[in-house]
């Protein structure tokens, strides 16, 4: 951001990983700080289930198009998603990776009887089939890529609740890209979630738990 | 050295005559909104100026409520949904209407109905919903029954996608079966969004044209920052909606019956009456036209794109500056009607000057383009991708390639 | 006459859980889990399998959910333009009589946009099959009214609940249909929590067609836990309850007499 230009984000995952969420908190916190900000989510016919994404862009000076060709910080949260936005990668890209990320699930004859009875999408119905989850993701092999690999999904749920899960991974970007306050991007989470902390003050705790968690999980790696 | 010329996109500060913005005209008939209407947390909406971070269609549906639009008839289309949805959880608490039609057309003839009897009426859509709302709009131009369109436009022809596209460019400034006299303004920010819908209501009620605000699925989803005001705040009056039927007083007795007609029974009858709306449309183009410009006499290639992918352009320009070449900017803000002498302006001064016209479909800017600048030589460039966005980044690629080409000389 | 008898005659399935017209290359379908629309559909499968007309389907579907069906079979399909399936679907039937034409939409395509045409292709007694799948919104648009709406539901553009003084009561399709269709016509309300019933009906709706009597028509009670913002267990109890409280599931119109080994 020093030479003027955007700090350029992507965050990928799958539909229901909350990467929406991700990139709405990044540019909002952004927007807070003072700093141009643009948020886009990726969106097409479906309802639900497919690979999400969020493009984010934030930076000193106007924001020209909403969508960029190439990332500074790509971040991954499956398999699929991964393949999805691997042309986004250019030397020097940071790539954040979630080693936990599940196969893409294999279609059988089996799955699909499964499917016509119980109406799984894509996403769920990995699980039902006995996939290979957990199985860890490798970074693609590009010039000068800065890999670095988290275990959002294993720590949200063993310390904390599968669902704070995409609010680790943000912690983790916060880390990466140093231009925003911690401070902003709680205050962030704070106000998007306000009702349903209100209703649930420990979800609040959990969020914020998990947010530093993602910090220090950077920290702790010795990777920024 | 580089010249700068910029009108139109400042217009909101200066409210001359030519703006419609003047003339003490405050909210007439009856429709002013009580404050003490407005319920609970929608008490202080739009009090003061506000900063907000928010999607395109929020601002859409804010600058509807701003500008005292009195009702949306709608019909869900992706990507603008959610401007129906913010107006149809708005409008109770402010004595606004909205309702969902079983159809496009059925949501553009309500908006004429509703526009008939003085109210200020509204519509957002997209794609195949814009097609069918061409049959309505096609009568409010023969008509001159004012209304606003808020277009935001996703990939063509038919279904395609609910993204993004600017393949309605040519539908909105063209569609039906006439002369196309619309005004059209196509945005590229959430400001201007904000702004220009505001713009749009007083444009449609000032000059009785159908009026658009050409947006596209970008603009619609993206959050970026805003500034919200009342335009009375800003010193901006807005014109008041006045019946067309249904006015003051008793037919044949305190005033002449209206009978509005929409067919005409000989050639010469229907031409008579074009003969005028044609000349009325003649009149309000230069008080209308909008464009934005940087050009100077040492410029070697002007970029040439409307709405977002304007935003992507200016971005470039900057990009290529910085490497040392010299490109020049130019962006019509009213694509109906055209700022075709600005941008005659433009090119004409210099015919070494070459254009690079860029645009999210297949030459719909393009041929507006050519049609201005007919006769003359200067050669064109295009980067045309229908129905994807571009970025600064594709802009600057295409410039770079041609730059060490011999240039053609116009002759 | 069009009832040619088929040429698809196939092994039956190892998989006794998938339909052979389900084209297996396109599973998992698209759909979200615990959509109806996939239910209707396997349904309707299984019914084309049965009477062994592949080779002479064309499947047309709506621009609505239903569109995520583009590939789903393995018949000829074709995805239409909002509202407009029935036209298209009418098109081919009257081009070529022998076709088994099938226009597969919602109730926003059906009741709303497309009104006009399920109004005419019905009075006018057109030998195709519609079928319509009603979830009471419009799923795919993110959830607004539908024709179908039930009173005091809450959806994108009722925030405060379907009055029904400003919006209408819920339209009902199949007595509208069954109303104004000439004599020949088979119409239907079925429900994706009665499977077997509703396999039945889409059947009877397809012979109909082929043996030339009439239109036919087939609403289906669908679910949409995704708009409805429900788990399993309250979808069911929606479908079941509120939904089927107010559309009755039942046959309207069977022709006289009525078709071929489908006596009751
Ligand atoms: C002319 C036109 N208007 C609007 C749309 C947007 N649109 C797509 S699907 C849909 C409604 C779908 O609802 P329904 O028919 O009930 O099907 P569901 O998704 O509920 O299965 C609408 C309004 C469109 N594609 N074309
Ligand atoms: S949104 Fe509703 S109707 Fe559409 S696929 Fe999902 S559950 Fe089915
Ligand atoms: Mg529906």
């Amino acid at each position: 951001m020093a030479d003027g230009k955007a700090l350029k984000i992507i965050i990928a995952g799958e539909g229901g990983q909350g990467v929406q969420s991700i990139g709405e908190l990044l540019a909002e916190a952004a927007f807070q700080a003072g700093k141009q900000a643009l948020y886009i989510p990726n969106f097409g016919v479906e309802q639900r289930g497919g690979v999400s994404v969020a493009y984010v862009q934030i930076s000193d000076e106007e924001i020209g198009a909403p969508k960029f060709l190439k990332a500074d910080l790509l971040t991954v949260l499956s398999k699929r998603s991964a393949e999805r936005t691997k042309g986004y990668l250019k030397p020097g890209t940071i790539y954040l990776y979630e080693q936990s990320a599940l196969e893409a699930p294999v279609i059988d004859d089996r799955a699909v009887g499964i499917q016509g009875y119980e109406t799984v999408a894509p996403e769920a119905f990995a699980k039902m089939v006995g996939d290979k989850a957990g199985k860890p993701a490798t970074p693609p092999a590009a010039p000068a890529l800065r890999p670095i690999g988290i275990r959002a999904a294993q720590t949200a749920k063993a310390e904390l609740t599968p669902r704070v899960f995409n609010i680790i991974v943000l912690g983790a970007i916060t880390k990466l890209i140093k231009v925003l306050p911690p401070a902003g991007v709680k205050e962030a989470i704070a106000k998007k979630f306000r009702a349903k902390f209100r209703e649930n003050p420990e979800l609040e705790e959990l969020n914020f738990q998990a947010f530093a968690k993602g910090l220090t999980m950077i920290e702790a790696e010795g990777m920024q | 050295m580089k010249e700068v010329v910029r009108k139109g996109c400042t217009v909101f500060s200066d409210h001359g005559p030519a703006f419609g913005w003047d003339g003490g005209l405050l909210r007439k008939g009856g429709r002013v909104i009580k404050e003490t209407q407005l319920t609970g947390e929608y008490g202080a909406v739009l009090e003061k100026e506000q900063r907000s971070f928010m999607t395109g269609n929020e601002v859409v549906a804010w600058a509807a409520l701003a500008a005292e639009a009195d009702f949306m008839y709608g019909y869900p289309i992706t990507p603008q949904n959610e401007i129906m949805h913010y107006w149809s959880r708005l409008a109770p608490h402010f004595g606004r209407g909205f309702l969902q039609t079983e159809d496009e057309m059925a949501a553009g003839f309500a908006m004429l109905g509703g526009a008939l009897v003085g109210k200020k009426t509204f519509c957002a859509t997209a794609g195949p919903g814009n097609i069918l709302m061409q049959e309505p709009i096609a009568m409010a131009e023969m008509m001159q029954i004012p209304g606003v369109w808020i277009i935001q436009q996703r990939g063509g022809p038919s279904t395609a996608t609910v993204i993004y596209s600017q393949q309605e460019l040519r539908l909105t400034t063209a569609g039906g079966n006439g002369e196309g006299l619309r005004i059209v303004y196509s945005t590229a920010s959430h400001q201007e969004l904000f702004e220009y819908t505001i713009k749009a209501f007083n444009r449609a009620w000032q000059y009785r044209f159908p009026t658009f605000v050409l947006g596209d699925g970008y603009q619609a989803k993206l959050r970026e920052a805003v500034t919200l005001f009342r335009p009375a705040a800003k010193g901006w009056t807005l014109i008041p909606a006045e019946p067309l039927v249904r006015g003051p007083g008793i037919p044949a007795l305190d005033r002449e019956p209206v009978h509005l007609r929409n067919t005409f029974n000989i050639e010469e009858e229907l031409y008579a009456r074009l003969e005028e709306q044609l000349a009325a449309y003649e009149r309000l183009t230069p008080e209308v036209v909008e464009w934005e410009v940087e050009v100077g006499p040492e410029t070697e290639v002007l970029l040439v794109a409307h709405g977002i992918v304007a935003r992507a352009a200016k971005q470039a320009q900057k990009m290529l500056n910085q490497q040392g070449q010299k490109v020049g900017y130019f962006r019509p803000i009213t694509v109906r009607p055209f700022p075709g002498t600005a941008l005659r302006q433009a090119v004409g001064a210099n015919p070494n000057l070459r254009l690079l016209v860029v645009e999210s479909a297949y030459g719909q800017l393009l041929s507006m383009v050519k049609a201005e600048l007919y006769g003359l030589t200067n050669p064109i460039d295009t980067l045309l991708k229908p129905g994807v966005g571009v970025t600064a980044e594709e802009i600057v690629a295409t410039v770079t390639k041609r730059a060490p080409k011999e240039v053609c000389h116009g002759g | 006459m069009a009832d040619e008898k088929s040429t698809v005659v196939r092994e039956p399935t190892k998989n006794p859980n998938m339909p052979l017209s389900w084209r297996k290359e396109t599973k998992p379908h698209r759909f979200c889990p615990g959509c109806g629309h996939a239910m209707a559909l396997k349904a309707l499968g299984e019914v084309v399998d049965e009477l062994g007309i592949l080779d002479r389907v064309l499947y047309g579907c709506d621009i609505g959910c239903s569109l995520l069906s583009w590939d789903f079979f393995n018949f000829d399909s074709v995805q239409t333009h909002h509202g407009r399936t029935i036209p298209v679907v009418v098109g081919a039937k009257r081009a070529r009589p022998e076709t088994i034409g099938i226009a597969y939409m919602g109730d926003g395509g059906g009741y709303a946009i497309g009104a006009q045409h399920l109004v005419n292709a019905a009075q006018r007694g057109d030998q195709i099959t519609a079928i319509l799948a009603n979830n009471t919104l419009y799923a795919m648009t993110g959830g607004q009214l539908a024709p179908t709406t039930l009173p005091g539901q809450k959806t994108g553009t009722t925030p405060y609940g379907r009055e029904v003084r400003k919006t209408g009561s819920p339209l009902q399709g199949p007595e509208l249909v069954a109303a104004i269709a000439p004599a020949g016509a088979y119409v239907a309300r079925g429900t994706v929590g009665e499977y077997q019933q509703l396999k039945g009906y889409l059947k009877k709706a397809l012979r109909n067609q082929m043996e030339g009597r009439g239109f036919s028509f087939v609403e289906v009670l669908s679910t949409c836990p995704t708009n409805w913002r429900t788990n399993a267990k309250d979808t069911w109890a929606f479908l079941q309850g509120e939904m089927a409280r107010y559309f009755k599931v039942g046959e309207l119109r069977v022709p006289e007499p009525a078709a071929p080994g489908e006596e009751e």
